[in-house]
């Protein structure tokens, strides 16, 4: 939580903690991101690298991958897209229920690597928007926890509506509390 | 493997004098009969690999090769049939691991396999009308509608031809190259020209 978004005096204010309701909702969404692993090609083994012991995602608080996406809220797409599978990720996207964020993991998922090619969607970004892009041919694990601390610093920052600019157009979603 | 076996029986069937392996070219209408009397009598009782090929400056463009294996005798030999009008009857009712590779071939370039149980595309979707790995298809795409309308309503995407960015990316022939494979054009790098 960013430091001015709540103040706290225990001498003045004694066991009431006073600050916005969009600090306290972004600080929980923040820690509590459940990622829906997209995993198409060799980023996804680096993606489980992260789930494992040694890097441990869930030192951040966003290790429940879900494989269903009606309980997940963060998609992250690790590999190369084809037009083939462009339309089941962009239909997993829609079954993920709002507020939902998409990390596009390495070089293929941001913009089709080195697959210049008939066959491959150049960019995620063109059926699905994208909050975080990891560089990366495939991205370490470190680099995957980077992109993902930098994703709720994101959510940290989101006002009390997601408002988020898709091909031109902006798409809204209200929390309902 | 008994070559002499197989011509003389098989009259059309050409022996190529393969340098690793026995290969013989079969005419499509022996096909069959040449596969099954390879598995039923000399042993080659799996299929390794069927794949398609496109032949150019022969009179028949397509092809596909076969390769069969004897767990037996341990011994490969490879077959060569030619596709006329890009036609070549199914091996899948003698050997079923032939069903995806077929229609691989049929995928990528447009053999037809007659008597095929399953014809239809493998990698590409079912509504694609290209064969990608013809000679004649740019290695970028052509531009073809998004294989899903509705997904492609809202996201206004179409299957466009991927930006080559100065390739295809060759390396450069006669001795190893000391660089890696670089596009003939490189005017799309922000790297400055070396004076």
């Amino acid at each position: 939580m960013v430091k001015s978004d709540f103040g706290y005096n225990s001498k003045v204010e004694g066991e009431v903690i006073v600050t916005r309701a969009d600090a306290v909702v972004n600080w929980v969404r923040s820690n509590s991101v459940w990622p829906m692993p997209m995993g198409l090609a060799c980023c996804a083994i680096e993606l489980m690298a992260a789930g494992g012991s040694r890097f441990d995602i869930s030192r951040f608080g966003m290790e429940v991958m879900r494989f269903s996406p009606r309980q997940a809220d963060c998609m992250i797409v690790a590999g190369t897209v084809t037009y083939k599978m462009a339309e089941v990720v962009r239909r997993i996207y829609d079954q993920m229920a709002e507020p939902k964020w998409v990390v596009a993991m390495g070089a293929c998922a941001s913009t089709g690597g080195m697959y210049r090619s008939y066959a491959t969607l150049q960019g995620v970004d063109n059926i699905v928007p994208v909050d975080i892009y990891i560089s990366g041919c495939p991205p370490r694990p470190e680099a995957l926890l980077d992109g993902m601390m930098l994703l709720q610093e994101k959510i940290r920052q989101e006002g009390g509506s997601l408002r988020r600019t898709f091909r031109g157009r902006t798409v809204e979603t209200k929390i309902v509390s | 493997m008994d070559a002499a076996a197989l011509t003389s029986r098989f009259p059309a069937t050409q022996d190529l004098a393969g340098k690793d392996m026995p290969t013989f070219r079969v005419a499509g209408t022996d096909l069959l009969a040449v596969v099954s009397a390879l598995r039923d009598e000399q042993g080659f009782d799996l299929l390794a690999d069927l794949c398609g090929l496109e032949l150019q400056g022969r009179p028949v463009r397509f092809g596909v090769v076969i390769h069969l294996l004897s767990t037996t005798h341990k011994e490969y030999v490879r077959l060569h049939v030619d596709a006329v009008n890009d036609r070549v009857p199914s091996v899948s009712a003698l050997h079923p691991g032939a069903n995806w590779h077929e229609r691989e071939a049929f995928d990528m370039f447009g053999i037809v396999f007659e008597g095929h149980p399953d014809p239809r595309r493998i990698l590409m979707w079912d509504s694609y009308p290209y064969h990608p790995l013809r000679k004649d298809f740019p290695l970028a795409g052509i531009e073809v509608p998004f294989p899903a309308a509705d997904v492609a309503e809202v996201t206004g995407q179409k299957v466009e031809p991927a930006p080559m960015m100065g390739g295809p990316f060759v390396s450069h022939g006669g001795k190893l190259s000391e660089g890696e494979p670089s596009a003939l054009d490189q005017s799309w790098t922000e790297e400055k020209p070396k004076a």
